[in-house]
């Protein structure tokens, strides 16, 4: 087939997809238009639900039983794919058009060897002897990176590792080398460190081969990294498209603005420059508005010619713009200089006295192992430490941040905090008494009061049969904070005040509550008692981006209100730099690095910080990084090294001393420990992972003839 | 694997003992059984001293738990006893009996085995067509019409409506396929909507997946996706449930050999039981608990076999 530079590989024209329910016709997708040509990467962003799988599966023609294709069409290489046979499309999938799920180890068939399931590919579609096959197969899964690719062919997919699986399903979608590849957020179930290697490997082999794709993700950070040009939808539409580098410098629609005010870049400040969440909530499908579907959320809109009629898209000029449209009426009338880009600027908090003072603290869980191996060495009892030598205190009013990756021990911190576990050693102490020994049942109202939590997943911690009135009126009885029934709900009502929700929710159940709305009401629940510490473990990571900056807002205006202390468990960076005075970084269930947000973010570094910083997409063209990509997977905590945990993957690893001494904890400043072999001069002189440029040499306010009015 | 097996094997034996204690408490003690055996065994004419006589001879007069060893030693050398009813050995009724059943269980699974899971997938394939609906209804249908009235309706159809078969299965002139199709007819019908509702809702499950969505856009052939990718992650619920009806069908068969006169298992177990024969009973007892515990065993190995996930942990 003659590509030729200007003839897209796909071309999507007035493409509207729907879902038939119950409830009637959803319209999820409306008025698509996309055009990919050869190499190039569209990144699709939008909040849950805006249609972004759905325009996948309809490129596939896979829409299950109840989606279909309403109009519009979508041809590949010239042929219109609404128009094929089954038996066309057959040969087209998985060998002109592959697809990259999201969560790899759902997507592999558990009682196929991966071997046997890369390999019927290339047979079914080039007919090629089962030799020929295997070898391919071989060649695909060692140019993904993964070490020894024979034990991966004779492995099930539950053998290997998360990260070694996603490489097996890109392999398995580049092995016919597909013109096409279409990615729905193939990494958003992987750590950050696997991710930022998966990406790599994804551009890697799309420029070796020359495949187009379209990159669908949530993460405006990822697709900036990944993309040539990016749609952003908003509710089965496209708002707004371009090019990278326009849509990011000059973002015209109100909501691809909001969205950047929602992200915790790296010019965000939790006192200077808050977060300003997008007033409002997603429209249901069937509940649009007319006119534009922003036009409720919208800070422009104006009656009358807003909610007059659909609005069509507009191409934009002027100011650097690169093939940019926008779904706006009024987007040249804005002018986002004159608006201030954050929240409200607020006071920094005082800190207090300690509240809360870890000393050594060891949790370590002991591990029946069943196997003949094991009975015949006689080590059936294997010891998991799951915290090793924890070290920290915090203050009151204070956030402290616990970052990491999976398996580093972070919700083991949170549950020995909690009394859900006792510690195996060391000391906590939580104003004044060491709490470390004292399993939850025997503690007191007061200090379970003065101590609670805020879930990741507040589903699974609401009860679904109690109303939310019912359910924080609960809380305040059980600590005594009141016992009277009128004072109580009157409590009540004041929580929900507190955390933004409409008084009427006093009546709802859980079922009735949407995601951001559910957690609202844990951090309510969480409040209640007048805890002088909240551990709150990932709470907003389950969320959309911009129900995610109302929470995480919402969590700091109640905590500076109550001058609660704030443990912050989470595995993002670019959260925790924005809210934390201080980060704890763990790695295999120690402590790598701590001190002040401000010192971990700036050089001398632990080569693992280092890592981390690197990984974490930002949303930001200006933003320059220097790029770290690991080698590698996170060993077991089955399995730790026996000297620096990190040695496995460390690209500043000094040798042998690393292999086998645990490495000395370094005071860099008075505050900031780092825990490396290598010595403090050294870390020194290495330079800063990110950089930031200064407001006056950006872009956008170059650009414009009026600078911009930042306070 | 083998460790899995042999603690497989270990927790069989176990079971069988302690069900063998159970039984010779109920049987063969008059902790629950009232009455004196040996006037059971010899009638209520016979003296005191005849009767004192047969228990010397028989080892009643020995400690409880002696007579357990010695039972247990018997039965394991293979030793059952004799029979009061059949006035013999058991080993000479038991096993024939025995043969009898499996042949009549044989003919089931044959029939019920490849049918059930060829509806249960063709439905479960196409969740909600109409095939699938006739299916399920069918098999819901059979299933809950219980036995004895199928052996009615069937009798009532083949043996005296259209005079085609016989209505009794005794073979008394030897073996007689024709006299085994009924008792195989009524069997399968009531147990073939069981395992086809089982496989079809398994199968619809795993059309579902993810996994399934993968195959078909790797762009294999639908026949493959099936054959290769839906049908052993399909077929290992159902599995299950077979080997688990082997043991049903134990069961199944009392009133099915009973209503047709036929020469099994089933028929002697009712047989023992109303008559009080206790060695017979205990020989009956044993052989199913033997199966049941068997199947379930099979069951076991068999699903961490067809299942990767558990196979390799
Ligand atoms: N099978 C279905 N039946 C009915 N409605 C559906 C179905 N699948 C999706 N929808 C609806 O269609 C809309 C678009 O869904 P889609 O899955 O494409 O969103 P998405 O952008 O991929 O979201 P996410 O980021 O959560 O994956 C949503 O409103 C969703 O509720
Ligand atoms: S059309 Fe009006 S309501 Fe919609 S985004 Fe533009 S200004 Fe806002
Ligand atoms: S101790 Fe060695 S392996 Fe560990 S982080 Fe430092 S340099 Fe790397
Ligand atoms: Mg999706």
């Amino acid at each position: 087939m003659a590509d030729s530079r200007d003839e897209p590989v796909l071309e999507i024209k007035d493409l509207n997809l729907s879902y038939y329910t119950r409830a009637g016709e959803i319209p999820a997708v409306i008025d698509f238009s996309l055009e990919v040509m050869k190499g190039e990467t569209i990144g699709l962003v939008g909040e849950s639900g805006c249609g972004k799988s759905t325009v996948a599966m309809a490129i596939m023609q896979y829409m299950g039983s109840n989606g279909g294709i309403k109009s519009g069409s979508i041809k590949f290489k010239g042929r219109d794919l609404n128009k094929m046979s089954d038996e066309e499309l057959r040969r087209l999938r998985g060998a002109e058009i592959s697809m990259i799920y999201q969560e790899p180890f759902a997507a592999l068939n558990p009682s196929l060897t991966i071997g046997t399931q890369l390999m019927e590919v290339p047979i079914t579609h080039e007919h090629i002897p089962e030799p020929a096959a295997y070898d391919r197969a071989v060649q695909m899964l060692s140019d993904v990176k993964l070490p020894d690719p024979e034990r991966v062919m004779a492995a099930y997919p539950h053998q290997v590792s998360g990260g070694q699986q996603q490489r097996v399903v890109i392999a398995m979608a580049l092995l016919s080398q597909p013109s096409l590849l279409l990615l729905d957020e193939p990494t958003t179930a992987l750590d950050v460190t696997v991710e930022a290697g998966i990406v790599k490997l994804i551009a890697d082999i799309s420029r070796k081969y020359g495949t187009s794709q379209i990159y669908i993700s949530h993460n405006l950070g990822l697709i900036l990294e990944t993309c040539d040009r990016v749609f952003v939808m908003y509710s089965g539409e496209v708002v707004e498209e371009g090019t990278i580098n326009s849509l990011f410098t000059w973002p015209k629609h109100p909501y691809t603005h909001g969205l950047f005010g929602c992200i915790p870049l790296p010019t965000a400040d939790k006192n200077a420059a808050p977060l300003k969440p997008i007033r409002g909530q997603l429209p249901l499908p069937h509940e649009r508005p007319r006119g534009c579907n922003f036009g409720p959320r919208c800070d422009f809109f104006e009656g009358g010619r807003c909610d007059d009629k659909n609005i069509a898209m507009t191409s934009v000029t002027g100011s650097g713009a690169t093939d940019h449209r926008v779904r706006c009426l009024r987007w040249q009338e804005i002018d986002y200089g004159k608006q201030v880009a954050h929240g409200e600027v607020k006071p920094p908090m005082e800190v207090g006295e300690k509240v809360l003072e870890i000393n050594n603290m060891q949790k370590y869980y002991e591990i029946h192992d069943r196997s003949i191996a094991a009975l015949i060495a006689g080590k059936t009892v294997k010891l998991v430490k799951a915290n090793e030598a924890i070290d920290f205190d915090a203050r009151r009013g204070e956030t402290v941040a616990i970052v990491g990756e999976s398996g580093c021990g972070k919700s083991t911190f949170a549950k020995v905090l909690m009394g859900l576990e006792t510690a195996t050693s060391g000391v906590v102490r939580h104003e004044g008494n060491d709490i470390s020994q004292i399993a939850v049942r025997q503690r007191d109202t007061k200090q379970i009061g003065s101590l609670q939590m805020v879930f990741q997943s507040p589903s699974d911690t609401l009860n679904p049969s109690h109303t939310v009135g019912n359910q924080i009126g609960r809380v305040i009885k059980k600590f005594g904070v009141e016992s009277d029934k009128a004072k109580i709900r009157e409590r009540v009502l004041k929580l929900l005040d507190v955390v933004k929700l409409p008084r009427d929710f006093y009546f709802r159940r859980p079922r009735q509550l949407s995601g951001g709305q559910k957690q609202r009401v844990g951090i309510a629940r969480a409040f209640a008692g007048n805890p002088s510490m909240v551990i709150a473990d990932e709470p907003v990571s389950a969320l959309d981006v911009s129900v995610a900056a109302a929470v995480t807002e919402l969590l700091m205006e109640i905590q500076r209100e109550h001058k609660t202390t704030l443990l912050f468990i989470s595995h993002d960076l670019s959260v925790v730099r924005y809210l934390a005075d201080s980060i704890v970084v763990m790695y295999l269930g120690q402590i790598m690095e701590r001190g002040s947000t401000e010192e971990i973010f700036s050089p001398p570094y632990h080569p693992y910080t280092e890592a981390l910083l690197s990984a974490v997409p930002i949303a930001d063209p200006e933003v320059t990084k220097r790029e770290i990509v690991l080698e590698g997977n996170l060993p077991s905590v089955m399995n730790p090294p026996a000297g620096c945990p990190f040695v496995t993957r460390c690209p500043r690893k000094l040798g042998k001393v690393c292999e086998d001494e645990r490495p000395p904890v370094q005071m860099a400043a008075d505050g900031h420990a780092i825990a490396c072999h290598i010595p403090l001069e050294e870390l020194r002189k290495i330079e800063s992972v990110i950089k930031v440029p200064q407001l006056d040499e950006r872009i956008h306010v170059k650009g414009t003839k009026e600078t911009a009015t930042v306070d | 694997m083998l460790i899995f097996i042999l603690k497989r094997l270990g927790f069989m034996a176990l079971t069988m003992v302690i069900v063998s204690m159970v039984l010779f408490i109920l049987l063969e003690t008059n902790l629950f059984y009232k009455g004196d055996v040996a006037t059971r065994v010899l009638g209520p004419y016979v003296s005191a001293e005849q009767r004192e006589m047969w228990r010397e001879q028989h080892g009643y007069n020995e400690p409880t738990y002696k007579r357990y060893f010695l039972w247990l030693g018997h039965f394991v050398t293979g030793d059952l006893g004799s029979s009061l009813r059949f006035k013999g050995p058991v080993n000479d009724i038991l096993w024939g009996r025995l043969w009898n059943t499996a042949i009549l269980g044989f003919w089931v699974f044959a029939i019920m085995i490849p049918v059930s899971l060829i509806l249960g997938i063709l439905a479960g394939m196409r969740e909600g067509s109409k095939l699938d609906r006739t299916i399920s209804v069918t098999s819901i249908i059979t299933t809950s019409v219980p036995e004895f009235a199928s052996c009615v309706i069937f009798a009532a159809i083949f043996v005296f409506g259209l005079k085609l078969l016989p209505g009794t299965s005794g073979m008394a002139d030897g073996f007689d396929f024709k006299q085994l199709i009924l008792p195989v007819l009524v069997l399968f019908t009531y147990d073939f909507g069981y395992v086809a509702r089982m496989t079809r809702a398994s199968m619809a499950e795993v059309m579902t997946t993810q996994y399934i969505r993968t195959a078909v856009l790797k762009g294999l052939p639908y026949k493959r996706v099936i054959m290769r990718h839906a049908l052993r992650n399909a077929l290992i619920a159902p599995f299950t449930v077979i080997m688990l009806q082997i043991n049903w069908l134990l069961s199944g068969v009392i009133v099915v050999e009973f209503f047709f006169a036929y020469k099994g298992f089933g028929a002697l177990l009712l047989e023992a039981s109303l008559n009080q024969d206790i060695a017979l009973l205990e020989a009956c007892a044993m052989v199913a608990v033997f199966v049941a515990v068997g199947t379930q065993m099979i069951a076991d190995i068999g699903y961490t076999y067809l299942n990767p996930r558990i196979r390799f942990s």
